[in-house]
């Protein structure tokens, strides 16, 4: 107010001589009148977790694929020691007989070194695998698309060799899928949790931003507005609002994959790095993964703008029945 | 093109501030509303524009009955209708060109189809220097005048005022009414709530409603 008869005096004299300009439309709702910074960082954060259990999800079930193609590659044969058995020979009878199945590729026998490494954490170096009654393995690769007849297999190993066993990894198969499913319903049920938090915080600011601009609200009523043109004057600030915070949520969760797999990546085989890539698998999360965070980017703005629409249409049409019904005497404080 | 048929209003479980009213608005008609403060004047301009239903009674605007119409056409019915209000309702951060546009921005028109009538208009109420400033700006009068110029700009068919010459000395008063006037000549009826009686008495050929104690005697 202090600075208005200065700006009068500015503006009297343009308007004159360019015969009336006037300045780019303003919008009818201000911006400064939607308290947007807090709302912003909620979306920011709510983007950055909604972002982070994507990628977590898809991460585990990414993992959890190759491990089980890996797996189910294989299958191995495991001969227990018996002081009636060949053990050598036994293991090339049941190599051999393992490739007579169609479906088999190739079948390896785990030597007497590397069974000796493989248990070399538990027992120690310089172990002499003869003394003890250590099992040993044939490894059997199989064709994944059609795999040979297991039960038939099991069958004809016990006749052979009545101390052989078929693992098929039918069981770790099984708890990877299940436990890749069960990872997806959690990040699931973060992920609606997350988005209904947000869709609550936006119906509170666009509740708080149409009682902090009734007066706005009352003229676009006087002038015969439609309650669809009112909405999308409050919508744009929310539609700029929400893409600002879903994409700066979202670009650091993109942030965080990226360095973390760079970090992985660098220093692959450290103890550190085994240890976190036992745990999450490995942080690259491929094209899908960062197409996936820009979805989610679009999800957000596109949930919130809508959520901040059916809300303000829903005021206004109660701030309509107020006003127009005498009996009540919750009237508006500006009628 | 108003017509009101017994209708009655109270606010809450008050009593009565509108009792039996029975008349008509025609087309092209020109009429003073009047009476002592607090008799109901705002409030019957607040049913004209369809702003407020009634108690009870039949209300019947561009021969349709408003209790039959669904909500979201009374906009429709409103921008037939213009309205200024006793306080103006001005938007602070919009300058007056912007504020005056604003019903036809509502309507869904581009700048650049209706800023030349704007600009008519705000000569024509003798704001053609005030065009680019902010209401805080302006002086009483001249938000009076903005306030009219907004609710002329789209050619209502009908022009509510509530109190116009409330806030403005008597010349000031003498230009606004011969403003109402001319745009009375030119086709819109026009019914202006004031307390002012020599305002009154300068169109004789004026209607007279007066209100009290929730009832309304027409003067022809
Ligand atoms: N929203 C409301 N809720 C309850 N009572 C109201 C409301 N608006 C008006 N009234 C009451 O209705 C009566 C008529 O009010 P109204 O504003 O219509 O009078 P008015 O004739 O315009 O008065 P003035 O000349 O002072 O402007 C008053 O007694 C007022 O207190
Ligand atoms: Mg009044």
């Amino acid at each position: 107010m202090t600075d208005a008869p200065q700006e009068t005096a500015q503006d009297a004299q343009p308007a004159r001589r360019l015969e009336m300009r006037v300045r780019p439309t303003a919008p009818i709702v201000p911006p400064s009148n939607v308290s947007g910074n807090a709302l912003m960082l909620v979306i920011a954060i709510m983007a950055f977790l909604a972002c982070l259990t994507f990628g977590a999800v898809n991460m585990v079930r990414a993992t959890a694929a190759s491990w089980q193609s890996q797996i189910s590659r294989e299958v191995t044969i495991q001969i227990k020691p018996d002081d009636a058995l060949d053990m050598e020979q036994a293991l090339k009878d049941v190599r051999d007989l393992a490739l007579t199945f169609s479906g088999t590729r190739d079948g390896t026998i785990v030597d007497k070194a590397a069974t000796a490494r493989l248990l070399e954490p538990w027992l120690g170096e310089g172990l002499n695998i003869d003394e003890l009654p250590v099992p040993r393995l044939v490894i059997v690769t199989i064709n994944e698309q059609s795999p040979p007849d297991f039960a038939a297999m099991r069958v004809a190993l016990a006749e052979k060799v009545p101390t052989a066993f078929l693992d098929d990894h039918r069981t770790w198969v099984d708890r990877l899928v299940a436990m890749a499913r069960t990872t997806a319903f959690i990040g699931t049920g973060v992920l609606v949790l997350v988005f209904s938090a947000m869709v609550l915080t936006v119906v509170f600011a666009t509740r708080g931003a149409l009682s902090g601009n009734r007066h706005i609200v009352e003229v676009l009523h006087f002038v015969g507005a439609e309650a669809g043109f009112v909405a999308s004057e409050f919508q744009k600030h929310f539609l700029k609002i929400s893409l600002k915070g879903s994409v700066a949520g979202g670009f650091l969760a993109a942030l965080f994959f990226a360095v973390a797999s760079f970090w992985q990546g660098r220093s692959i085989a450290t103890p550190q790095s085994d240890q976190a890539t036992a745990l999450f698998g490995t942080f690259s999360m491929g094209l899908t993964g960062y197409l996936g965070i820009a979805a989610t980017i679009v999800v957000i703005a596109v949930l919130t703008t809508l959520t901040a629409r059916f809300t303000v249409m829903r005021t206004i049409h109660e701030i309509d029945l107020i006003r127009s019904d005498p009996s009540r005497t919750d009237q508006l404080p500006d009628q | 093109m108003i017509h009101f048929e017994n209708v009655g209003l109270r606010y809450g479980m008050g009593p009565e501030i509108l009792r039996d009213l029975t008349f008509d608005i025609p087309r092209r008609s020109f009429q003073f509303l009047t009476g002592p403060s607090g008799a109901g004047k705002t409030t019957l301009l607040r049913l004209l524009f369809l702003s407020l239903q009634p108690t009870r009674g039949i209300i019947r605007t561009f021969d349709r009955e408003i209790s039959t119409i669904p909500r979201d056409e009374l906009p429709m019915l409103r921008r037939r209708i213009g309205i200024v209000f006793q306080d103006f309702r001005l938007l602070d951060h919009l300058t007056t060109y912007e504020n005056v546009a604003l019903p036809l921005r509502v309507r869904g028109k581009e700048e650049s189809s209706y800023r030349a009538d704007v600009l008519e208009l705000l000569k024509w109420v003798g704001l053609g220097e005030r065009i680019n400033v902010l209401p805080a700006v302006l002086s009483g009068g001249e938000k009076q005048r903005a306030a009219i110029a907004r609710a002329l700009i789209d050619r209502p068919e009908l022009l509510l005022a509530d109190e116009p010459t409330g806030n403005v000395d008597p010349p000031m008063a003498r230009r606004l009414l011969s403003l109402f006037l001319e745009l009375n000549r030119l086709g819109t009826a026009v019914v202006i709530a004031t307390h002012d009686l020599s305002l009154m008495d300068q169109v004789d050929e004026a209607r007279r409603m007066i209100l009290s104690q929730g009832r309304l005697d027409i003067y022809d």
